[in-house]
């Protein structure tokens, strides 16, 4: 069946239906990951969002469901150049063809992805539709499409109830790590709050691996009940959508920072902890989303290779230096990516050391944060 | 961490001459990082034996020395030019040993000399089997169960333990020379013994046989303050037990999910981190297709022939930014050369895939066997970019140049579905052609993917193209049948052929649908940065990015390359085209170069203003004329492929600059080429052009034999042979009608004498021809084969005038603009032209380096418009140079099993290396030692001639027995030395009972065997036998009593101490 992109901007791609043929409106981003499609779907981060894969050949190794950073997919669209109409992996137990059909998740293919992928670079990040019906006249679903906004994302993603990470569960965890590679122990007994704003599963696997106690909080959890669990250490997560809709949220993360209990915090963890101080956010052109971008720690001087999704930026302007400086930077632009907190066991970055999909280089600052909660060497 | 200032002077060690497993790619490294290191400031002292290669112009390197690379020559120059650095992960396995080897002497600390790039304690980590398999163990890293080992019984007993099949891999040589698979303790023994030897340490690794696994490669790089980044992933389709330089690659991985993608980058960056290499490395993995489980089976602590394939897969310039680390620079302070923005720092993303095959030679060897292993046999390779796979695989298939377009190009129909299976199980070049005819037949995925172990997911890639192979045949042509199809790069030539439609008919369908290639660019970042790389590959999906500068005012020309590296067709013809586009952008012209082979300079991306990366068939041409409208096209720096390409363009309405098209074709056809030599009254050899077998028996008899067979349009004597009698006609005709030929076939008298060979510049009045080259061996063997002399030694001022004299007619009879090559006999004072190349030849990058004229860029004037007179030239033949130049070919007949090693008119060379000396005996011995010929200390040789050459072998046996040389022959030869007083043992002859010639060559007693065979196709098989038997276990083999009369010359000249000469300085 033949669907339709069509962008705010008036640009119109005509290619295959994926997935579910209903019509769906969205913000339209881009992901240039060229592996890890069933991670970038099952991302709470994309809620919100159709994604666009750069890289051409999506669903070479099908579905392996243990993959999977949540329960579900979370994108309202999903954009790629060409399906693959088998999989083949040992562990493949599905086609995304079907996946996204389970899920009922529209989604187009047999397009130029790279021709929309330059529209979305050059005029920055855009609303856009998928359907499969023919309109006669684009004039209505454009008006639609550019008033379409995302909202209360991080609700419809984080969990509804509270609950402890179980140890076996952890069994799943990267391939990588199942090798040995990560023996460390040294987060043993250490009981970890993490606070779900649209968590991927990996934040709370790098933290149990580790040894850690990881009990999962809904977004909306008042501080009062986290720091009345005592917890070693709090974890604030990734998540979807544009921080400062989440004033509340905010407001407890301030009560957070002023406990003196160590904290870590991810993507938009890092974004409501600047804003819980003071500091200002705003949306970057275009995001970054893929598992390429350079991040410099500004302690060390290395340079680390990334996975990064995120929209939008905490601006250093708005920061004020005596609550916190830049620990991390983006080589590519400067854009900030990670703050130190000045006088506090907090440290935050921007961009996701608990990879999947993407690189593990930056793995190492779960260790960190474990040693902050004093963990044993 | 600023660059080092210490380091000043660099030596930078190139790879010596083009074999299999060292080819190009090292050129095209060591190119860009001597412009990495000039742009530091740096002054670069270059050593390669190659002259055919870029790296050696004086505009790359400060001194360029042709010297042979062996250790004595490097400590000469060390001493000489006294550089404070050494950069040695350039030159390939060549350039790392010599290193390792000037380490291990001390001398590099006596002289004060650093390594950098990367420490002796790194390599030594990486390349000594014990001590890489201690590192790995190290950090966990695992490796397939092996030993080390020294002696053979060892290794039986190690094989027995570790279980049978097992892998053998010497240590130290070159793409996996000696080694191979044994399935059992006799094969195990076989290739121990080789392996041993062939060893420069004499270490053979036996390991656990993984084959069939996932082959992955990783090429990832670091800095001195620990920063690592991979830069691109490759897999193999086939699995590991196929060398990676002869599988197909593609990349970045299809079948990896990011959990198995992430598991070997973090163990590649694991192993980088703990070598604690500063530059570049490739990192090579076995994947257990059924769980996680893989394992390290090599890394290469230097660039190399993936790294080159990977820089153009990316655009990332992996050289580049290694010679910049290698002076002290971290990654995030290099910049990205693509995007220009962003620094290199990061990981290219593709939004493409690459598809990269083998070009292999058995075209040329006919005989040798065509199946794949652990040792590398191919000479080149082409890489092709698309949207899809099935595009980038079919656009690589006809980059190859094989005559074949497609899925259906070999012919296994006749296969019934046992015999097809059974060549499924056979691993050779065609495989992919036997996995879509068992398609064809419905043989399942699985059952292919059992016998092959090649991943579903290719075999059902290759079944989308049958499905398509089908369709066209079956189902009427709709215009988006048609818009499939082209998504998945079937040639319009293909299209019609299924169909039934004429070519025309599918095009102007096309061009009504709007069916037309759009090109897009390579990027390094999946177009989240804007880039300035002029860097593009076609597509049938997607929109243009390709635009013409609009309101520029530059006239555009067109350079076509020359395709895939191969046997007759090498990286001189690369070296041509790159200086034609440096002239031409001196010239003001808007530079575009269109090329498929990865491993060149001329498809870096910044050498021409824009880089089309396609195959080079008219279709694939004309699509790029339609985007980039050139004002004209020049084909006569591309070698043969360059030139094929003329009527086409023609056609196209692209002017050919240069010779006109009509001269081009009146060289390469017989009958108006007759015509031409006539009105110039220049002989050739009596000679007819025939069609059928029959015609060429009849023309024979009215020549007499012996003659000389070749179709025309021949590339390196593609298809040429000397016959004898009416059996060779028949035998060769059947041959040469086997390669596709739509042209026709020339029978030539045979004429004994000296060849000369003549480059000449004309400007369509003057001709400026910068030298005469004379070959040692006379007429029979191929020029390209032949050791070449320049000045011509032995040619009376007569002749001379007379060669000068036939040149010039010949140039303006055929209004030559630009380059002109021509092969002569000198027979008595007779002169006969044998061939005319309206094109560049083989021979004028050594030409051009040693008479110091730059040939190429005034050829390229001379095609702007620019006579002789005005550039400065003095018309005619050129002083000669006071230096000596001698070309020695070089072959890698040891990688090829069952291939004839024997010269004649069909070139078998892969490479070549120069002497450059002031006197002709010190040139001589350097070609000798640049291209390995190091006879040993205790001599023996074995002398087997033609009954009709004995008489002329006595003398040169004599010289040889001076030289201190136990001469063995077979009894014929012996008794006729014997009779001259040459003192030789007569041995027994292969089909007699042991201790017999075959018994003595495989025992390692001799160091030399001088097999002259017979001429024609009934050659004797013993002495094929002995020869090949003689190469496998690393005896050099002279076929020509000439080339054997040289080396003589040579051992009676051994230098002491060589001069050496700084070529920059000519």
């Amino acid at each position: 069946m033949k669907a339709f992109l069509i962008l705010e901007d008036g640009t119109i791609f005509c290619g295959s239906s994926i997935g579910s043929d209903r019509e769906v409106i969205s913000e339209i981003v881009f992901n240039t990951s060229m592996t890890g499609y069933l991670e970038v779907l099952t991302d709470p981060s994309y809620a919100g969002q159709a994604v666009v894969m750069t890289y051409p050949l999506i669903g070479n190794y099908g579905i392996c469901r243990e993959d999977m950073e949540s329960d579900k997919p979370w994108p309202d669209g999903f954009i790629v150049r060409e399906l693959s109409r088998i999989p083949s992996n040992f562990r493949s137990g599905d086609t995304i063809q079907h996946f996204l059909k389970e899920y009922d998740i529209p989604g187009i293919s047999g397009i130029d992805t790279r021709a929309l992928t330059k529209i979305l670079r050059e005029k920055g990040t855009m609303n856009g539709m998928i359907t499969t019906h023919v309109y006669e006249d684009y004039a209505e679903p454009i008006e639609r499409i550019k008033n379409y906004q995302v909202t209360g994302v991080v609700k419809a993603a984080s969990c509804r109830e509270k609950y402890v990470v179980a140890g076996d569960e952890t069994a799943f965890a990267g391939a990588a790590r199942r090798k040995g590679a990560v023996e460390s122990r040294a987060g043993e007994g250490k009981r970890v709050a993490l606070l779900d704003l649209g968590a991927k599963r990996n934040i709370a696997h790098a933290l149990a691996e580790r040894g850690c106690q990881v009990t999962v909080y809904p977004c909306d959890t008042p501080a009062d009940e986290i720091l009345s669990a005592n917890p070693d250490g709090i974890m604030l997560s990734n998540g979807p959508g544009d921080p400062k809709e989440n004033v509340e949220i905010i407001g407890e993360i301030r009560k957070l920072y002023q406990s003196e209990i160590p904290i870590f915090a991810i993507c938009l963890g890092h974004q409501l902890m600047a804003l819980a101080v003071g500091a200002d956010t705003y949306k970057l052109k275009y995001g970054h989303r893929g598992g390429n971008h350079p991040v410099k720690d500004l302690t060390a001087g290395r340079v680390y290779i990334s996975s990064q999704n995120h929209g939008y930026a905490v601006s250093l302007e708005s920061l004020d230096p005596q609550v916190a400086v830049p620990a991390f930077v983006n080589v590519n632009d400067g854009t900030n990516e990670g703050l130190r907190y000045v006088g506090k066991n907090i440290f935050t970055v921007q961009f996701h050391p608990e990879a999947c999909p993407g690189p593990q280089d930056s793995g190492y600052l779960f260790d960190r944060f474990i040693e902050m909660m004093g963990g044993k060497e | 961490m600023p660059k080092n200032p210490e380091i000043k002077k660099v030596l930078v060690l190139g790879s010596g001459p083009i074999v299999i497993g060292q080819a190009a790619e090292f050129d095209y490294a060591g190119t860009q990082a001597c412009r990495s290191l000039k742009e530091e400031g740096i002054q670069v002292v270059l050593l390669n034996s190659n002259p055919a290669t870029i790296m050696t112009d004086k505009d790359i390197a400060d001194q360029v020395y042709i010297e042979p690379l062996t250790a004595e020559v490097v400590e000469q120059l060390i001493c000489k030019e006294r550089p404070d650095s050494i950069l040695p992960t350039l030159g390939g396995q060549a350039g790392l040993n010599l290193a390792m080897e000037l380490e291990e002497s001390g001398f590099l600390k006596e002289n004060q000399v650093r390594l950098i790039g990367t420490t002796a304690l790194t390599i030594k980590k990486a390349e000594d089997r014990e001590l890489f398999k201690e590192t790995m163990e190290k950090i966990h890293e695992p490796v397939a169960p092996s030993d080390i080992v020294e002696d053979v019984e060892d290794g039986l007993r190690i094989a027995a333990k570790i279980g049978y099949p097992v892998v053998l891999r010497p240590a130290y040589t070159l793409g996996g020379s000696g080694g191979g698979i044994a399935r059992n303790p006799e094969q195990c023994r076989e290739i121990l013994e080789n392996g041993l030897r062939l060893s420069r340490v004499g270490q053979v690794l036996v390991e656990r046989c993984i084959a069939g696994w996932k082959e992955i490669e990783y090429e990832v790089m670091r800095d001195g303050a620990g920063n690592v980044i991979t830069v691109c992933n490759m897999e193999n389709i086939d699995p590991v037990g196929v060398h990676t330089g002869d599988s197909i690659v593609v990349a970045p991985s299809q079948t990896l999910g990011d959990k198995e993608y992430q598991m070997l980058r973090t163990s590649a960056l694991n192993i980088i981190t703990e070598l604690g290499i500063t530059g570049g490395c490739n990192v090579q993995y076995a994947l257990n297709p059924d769980s996680f489980e893989y394992c390290v089976i090599e890394v290469n602590p230097r660039v190399s022939r993936s790294s080159a394939l990977a820089s153009k897969a990316t655009g990332y310039p992996i050289a580049k930014v290694a010679a910049k680390i290698a002076l002290g620079y971290t990654l995030d302070e290099i910049k990205n050369a693509v995007t220009k923005k962003t620094c290199a720092c990061f990981e290219p993303m593709l939004d493409y895939c690459v598809v990269k095959m083998p070009r292999l030679p058995f075209d040329k060897f006919i005989s040798a066997k065509r199946a794949l292993g652990t040792q590398m046999k191919a000479t080149g390779e082409v890489m092709s970019i698309c949207t899809s796979f099935e595009g980038a695989l079919m656009k690589a298939i006809r980059s190859l140049e094989q005559h074949v377009y497609g899925l259906d190009g070999y012919d296994f129909s006749e296969l019934d579905e046992a015999g097809l299976k059974e060549q499924l199980s056979k691993v050779d070049d065609r495989r992919i052609w036997v996995i879509a005819e068992a398609l064809r037949r419905g043989i399942s995925y699985d059952e292919i993917f059992e016998i092959t172990r090649i991943d579903r997911w290719f075999i059902h890639k290759l079944a989308v193209l049958v499905d398509m192979e089908q369709a066209l045949k079956k189902e009427p042509l709709t215009a988006e049948l048609l818009r499939e199809a082209k998504r998945l790069e079937f040639p319009d030539t293909i299209i019609a052929r299924l169909t039934g439609m004429s070519q025309e008919d599918i095009k102007s369908m096309r061009y009504e649908a709007g069916i037309r290639a759009a090109y897009k660019m390579v990027d390094t970042c999946a177009a989240e940065f804007a880039a300035e790389t002029p860097y593009y590959y076609s597509c049938f999906d997607g929109n243009c990015e390709a635009k013409e500068n609009g309101g520029k005012q530059k006239k555009k020309v067109l350079v076509l390359g020359s395709g895939p590296i191969r046997i007759g067709q090498g990286i001189e013809f690369d070296f041509c085209s790159v200086h034609s586009t440096w002239a031409f952008a001196r010239e003001g012209y808007e530079t575009i170069i269109i090329n498929n082979n990865p491993e060149t300079v001329s498809t870096d991306f910044d050498i021409a203003d824009k880089l089309y990366f396609e195959p080079l068939t008219p279709e694939d041409v004309e699509s790029v004329v339609d985007v980039e409208k050139p004002d004209g096209a020049v084909v006569q720096f591309g070698g043969q492929t360059a030139i094929k390409l003329t009527e086409a363009l023609m056609k196209m309405g692209v002017p050919i600059l240069g010779t006109a098209a009509e001269d081009v074709d009146a060289a390469e056809d017989r009958e108006l080429f007759d015509r031409i030599l006539e009105e110039c009254r220049i002989p050739r050899p009596a000679g007819h052009t025939v069609f059928t077998a029959e015609e060429a028996k009849k023309a024979a008899g009215e020549l007499g034999y012996p003659v000389l067979v070749r179709p025309s349009y021949v590339l390196g004597g593609q298809g040429m042979q000397i016959c004898i009698n009416d059996h060779d006609i028949d035998e060769f005709i059947g041959i040469i009608n086997q390669i596709a030929q739509d042209h026709p076939i020339l029978v030539d008298k045979y004429i004994v004498g000296k060849e000369i060979e003549v480059d000449a510049v004309c400007d369509g009045e003057d001709i400026l021809i910068p030298g005469i080259m004379e070959h040692i061996e006379r007429t029979g063997v191929h020029s390209g084969d032949s050791i070449s002399v320049y000045p011509a030694p032995s040619i009376t001022p007569q002749i001379e005038a007379k060669l000068v004299d036939y040149t010039e007619r010949l140039a303006r009879a055929l209004h030559v603009k630009g380059m002109i090559n021509i092969q002569f006999i000198v027979a008595g004072e007779e002169v006969f032209i044998i061939e005319v190349n309206p094109r560049s030849s083989r021979t004028v990058p050594y030409i051009s380096k040693v008479t110091g004229i730059p040939i190429v860029p005034l050829a390229t004037q001379v095609i702007c418009g620019h006579t002789l007179k005005e550039l400065g030239y003095e018309p005619g033949l050129q002083k000669k140079s006071e230096y000596i130049a001698i070309k020695m070919p070089v072959f890698s007949f040891e990688k090829i099993r069952g291939a004839d090693i024997s010269l004649g008119p069909e070139m078998k060379s892969t490479g070549e290396c120069l002497g450059v000396a002031k006197t002709f005996n010190e040139a001589l011995y350097k070609a000798f030692v640049g291209a390995g010929i190091r006879l040993p200390e205790h001599k023996n040789m074995v002398i087997t001639v033609r009954d009709s050459e004995q008489e002329a072998a006595v003398e040169i046996a004599r010289r040889f027995q001076n030289a201190g040389y136990r001469i063995f022959a077979t009894r014929g030869t012996a008794r006729v030395l014997n009779d001259h007083g040459v003192k030789a043992l007569a041995v027994r002859k292969l089909e007699q009972e042991s201790p017999n010639i075959l018994d003595l060559i495989l025992g390692h007693e001799m160091d030399l065997v001088i097999d002259i065979p017979q001429q024609g196709a009934e050659r004797s098989r013993d002495g094929f036998i002995i020869r090949r038997n003689a190469i496998e276990t690393g005896v050099h083999v002279l076929t020509s009593l000439d080339t054997a009369e040289a080396l003589a010359t040579s051992l009676e000249n051994r230098a002491e101490e060589l001069t050496l000469i700084d070529i920059g300085r000519l």
